[in-house]
């Protein structure tokens, strides 16, 4: 229908228009999200191919990759000047936080890689 | 101009001295309330010895003393070869290594610090030593949601609930003792991750959730009711990115943390226990999309947006809700594990798994049984429910979503109440301090002479401190002196409306001040009798009163050390699986089943065994090579535990595997008798002649104390086993396995053939594992 198809272009330029004007530092922190959510698909798409032995190496890779990517969401909802619940968070405190608890992520990964 | 302001910093200046008072009072309430979860716990050790109890406990004290002998990498990769003979146990792989770290390491802390205590000291008093942390970390959780009084209230409540005191007392050493610490603290960090929002909680978060994991297999609670109060929270519309930030890391870095520990290993993403995280994790990421970009777009453009992604989400879920369900279904038990689904459904232990339900732990409680452990807090919790609804907040609604579904668990397992004793502690602590404080505020802002409440507010500030001086209580004082900070600082017209909202006539308040107060007076009293009558005793050792004084059973310690000094090293000891623990622990010697109860057929064979006539009987346990026999025998003293009265159980896990045992042949006319109505294959029973051998000697005429009755075959000898040792008050029988004659009577063409071919003829018929 072309209207739908009109709505879509108008949501998709309206999407794109609101998006362009997030800070640069966001985009980066989304840019960070979307590669380790791309190389978690990776790593599964190839475990389909390989087979799933051994699994804890697995499951440790796709893991790290999702708990890194949500940990930058976290990281992400703390810095966002927009975001009122945090003003008077630093987002320096943010980012040391977010280095801790990647610590502490990869720190399990590593024994858990096998 | 300057009066008013020099009295603002003076008593700006007297607020930040009270504040200091207060806090000093808390941190001595504190200390207080742990000196008595502590001491409340210590009635076993005074009544009777520093011992260990029970059955579990004592391999736990098994690994712990192997742990603290060998050495953790030892430990990790033990492999016992003393238990369930010939099959053995991983111990590394199926025990919850937490508790026994635990107390590892504490017993490693004091000998590097030169304090030598022993590996069993340590044991006994790590219950009491949690508990103790328990009511802090409750403290701390009630705090978080409803503030300090409430959190003093109820930290000072779980100290003594006697729901938590029946399983954490001085030489209780099981994993819940440890445990239900690690729940409280996981709880309480869930809930300050929310509040606060701050990445670093939610670290500490799943740290503690990692403790949790490798302390009990309960952990499958919180695993479940996160999800259940995330998915709470965004159904009534209460999403917040804190939620996320509480939830997400959680999530991954838990299920990481929790396949670290081997006991649950591989489970932690395969099994349904878990699939409800994974789906709420999902359906936050959906609904956070949908709020960041609900944020970026008009109104109008998000409504098609909307409809747009509904027809293209809806195909997609219900295209992977398919997949799930279909892989799901494939699995017998749809991917739960047999403990999970008895929770679920009550009645599925006793038609599938008889041995979880002949756990009397397992059993649903009776509601006596609701009185005696949580006491006068069961009526105080529906106010604390109605509390937490004023203001509702994510903290309350929290604990309110805790409290109904652990109401719901302690209702199909007598053994869950455990669960429920924080959650009820804390709603009552919540509407106690609530209740105190309603009725001192009344109290305060009442004057005796004066006829109209607002007349108080008009007062300066050194009439109120007089006031608080008058009510004389701690906890209520120091709500009054947060309350004098609030009318200092906010207007006085505030403090007139909140008066008149919330102001009761004197007298009532103060009848109800003291009405409360000898409330918490008969909890005390309960409290402090539960712990010292029915929750302390260590059930290794028995007393009773009589008219001639207090006897003391120490039968079971005597039999576990006749065989330990009186027995090859080697040699195996068969009995029902209750005792295998405290046998492998206390006798050091070999078991073919013990309290694990991870091999159905093995319990079965011995079960078979014991209801099987004497020859099948030694047949079977003759080739597991066992050489000592123990049952526990009750008829002398009255002792009601006894295996008798559990053999109905035998008989019914060996009939589960081994057809040709039916419960129909040991019941006359459906009841259960061994007296002279008994059926015969009941009293040929090797069961039956073990307990009752010679038992005819002690007073003439056999009769059974615990039975009531006189037993049916008195007089009878033994074929195919030797009594070697009874206990003085003839609680436990152990019997030798005679060995086969050299040669056969009787029945020989040739003799080498013959032995064989009867042996093989016999063997054939009973005992079908050959």
């Amino acid at each position: 229908m072309p209207r739908a198809t009109s709505d879509a272009k108008l949501l998709i330029q309206s999407l794109t228009k609101a998006y362009a004007a997030t800070p640069t530092n966001l985009k980066i922190i989304d840019l960070y999200v979307i590669c380790a959510v791309a190389t978690a698909l990776m790593q599964v798409a190839y475990m389909g191919l390989v087979g799933s032995f051994p699994f804890n190496s697995f499951l440790s890779g796709v893991l790290s990759c999702i708990g890194t990517a949500v940990l930058a969401v976290c990281l992400r909802i703390q810095v966002n000047k927009d975001n009122k619940e945090f003003k008077d968070l630093p987002p320096e405190r943010a980012f040391a936080d977010f280095i801790l608890c990647n610590l502490v992520l990869h720190l399990v990964i590593m024994n858990f890689l096998g | 101009m300057a009066e008013p302001q020099s009295s603002r910093t003076t008593s700006g200046g007297d607020g930040r001295l009270r504040n200091a008072l207060g806090g000093v009072l808390c941190a001595f309430s504190l200390l207080l309330i742990g000196v008595l979860a502590f001491s409340i716990r210590l009635f076993s050790v005074i009544k009777y010895e520093s011992v260990i109890h029970e059955f579990d406990p004592y391999f736990n004290y098994r690994v712990t003393q192997f742990l603290s002998k060998n050495g953790i990498y030892e430990f990790w990769n033990w492999f016992d070869d003393r238990t369930w003979y010939p099959l053995g146990r991983v111990i590394g792989g199926t025990v919850y290594p937490g508790l026994t770290l635990t107390a590892g390491t504490i017993w490693w802390l004091l000998n590097s610090l030169n304090i030598p205590l022993s590996v069993e000291t340590v044991c006994v008093f790590t219950a009491p030593i949690f508990s103790a942390n328990a009511s802090w970390a409750t403290y701390l959780l009630t705090k978080e949601a409803k503030g300090p009084g409430a959190g003093l209230m109820a930290a000072t409540i779980l100290a003594m609930v006697p729901s938590y005191i029946s399983r954490s007392v001085a030489g209780s050493y099981d994993n819940e003792a440890v445990a239900i610490f690690a729940l409280i603290f996981t709880f309480y960090l869930y809930v300050k991750t929310l509040n606060t929002g701050s990445l670093f909680y939610a670290t500490l978060n799943a740290l503690s959730y990692f403790y949790m994991v490798c302390s009990w297999g309960g952990y499958t609670f919180i695993i479940n009711l996160i999800p259940m109060h995330v998915l709470l929270c965004i159904v009534t519309g209460r999403y917040s990115s804190r939620l996320y930030i509480a939830y997400a890391p959680l999530i991954v870095l838990g299920t990481l943390l929790a396949a670290l520990v081997p006991v649950v290993g591989f489970n932690a993403v395969m099994t349904s226990e878990h699939f409800a995280s994974f789906l709420v994790f999902l359906i936050l990421h959906v609904v956070a999309l949908v709020y960041y970009i609900k944020g970026l777009l008009t109104p109008r453009l998000f409504k098609v947006a909307m409809t747009f992604v509904v027809t293209v989400g809806l195909a997609l879920c219900f295209a992977v809700a398919a997949i799930l369900i279909a892989l799901v279904a494939s699995s017998p038990t749809k991917g739960w594990s047999g403990r999970s689904l008895s929770l679920l459904d009550p009645t599925y232990a006793s038609k599938y798994i008889p041995i979880i339900a002949s756990v009397s732990e397992h059993q649903p409680p009776t509601w006596p049984s609701y009185f005696m452990d949580i006491n006068v807090l069961a009526f105080l919790v529906p106010a604390g429910i109605i509390s937490c609804f004023l203001p509702l907040s994510d903290a309350s609604s929290f604990l309110v979503l805790y409290l109904v579904t652990s109401v719901y668990f302690s209702g199909v397992m007598v053994r869950l109440m455990l669960v429920l004793a924080p959650a009820v502690c804390i709603l009552s602590g919540i509407a106690l301090s609530e209740a105190f404080g309603v009725l001192t505020r009344s109290m305060k802002f009442q004057r005796p002479t004066s006829d109209d409440g607002s007349s108080t507010a008009g007062d300066g500030s050194p009439n109120i401190p007089a006031n608080s001086k008058a009510v004389s209580k701690e906890k209520p004082s120091k709500k009054n002196r947060n309350k004098e900070k609030d009318s200092e600082g906010s207007s006085s017209v505030d403090t007139r409306t909140e008066e008149k909202l919330l102001v009761l006539p004197c007298g009532p308040s103060a009848v109800g001040i003291m009405l409360l107060i000898i409330l918490s007076g008969f909890y005390v009293v309960h409290c402090v009798w539960a712990a010292a009558e029915a929750y302390s005793a260590p059930s290794i050792v028995l007393t009773s009163r009589s008219h001639d004084g207090l006897h003391v059973f120490d039968d079971f310690r005597e039999a576990y050390g006749w065989l330990r000094h009186n027995t090859g090293a080697d040699d195996k000891v068969a009995s029902w699986w209750d005792y295998g623990y405290q046998t492998t622990a206390m006798a050091n010697r070999t078991v073919i089943v013990d309290n694990n109860t991870w091999n159905n057929t093995h319990i079965a064979t011995i079960g078979t065994a014991m209801a099987s006539p004497e020859k099948a009987a030694w047949d079977i346990l003759n080739s597991l090579d066992v050489k000592y026999v123990l049952v526990v025998f009750g008829g002398l003293i009255g002792y009601s535990s006894d295996d008798i009265n559990k053999f109905l159980w035998m008989v019914r896990i060996g009939g589960g595997v081994f057809p040709h045992i039916k419960e129909s042949d040991y019941l006359r006319d459906g009841n259960y008798r061994v007296d002279a109505h008994g059926t015969p294959t009941m009293l040929n029973s090797l069961m039956y002649k073990l307990c009752y051998y010679r038992f005819v000697e002690t007073d003439g005429k056999g009769f059974d104390r615990v039975r009531r009755y006189e037993i049916g075959k008195k007089h009878f000898k033994l074929t195919h086993f030797e009594e070697v040792f009874t206990t003085h008050h003839w609680m436990v029988r152990i019997y030798k396995l005679k060995p086969q004659k050299n040669r056969v009577r009787g029945k020989l063409r040739l003799k080498s053939s013959s032995k064989t071919s009867s042996m093989r003829k016999t063997s054939g018929k009973k005992s079908p594992w050959h």
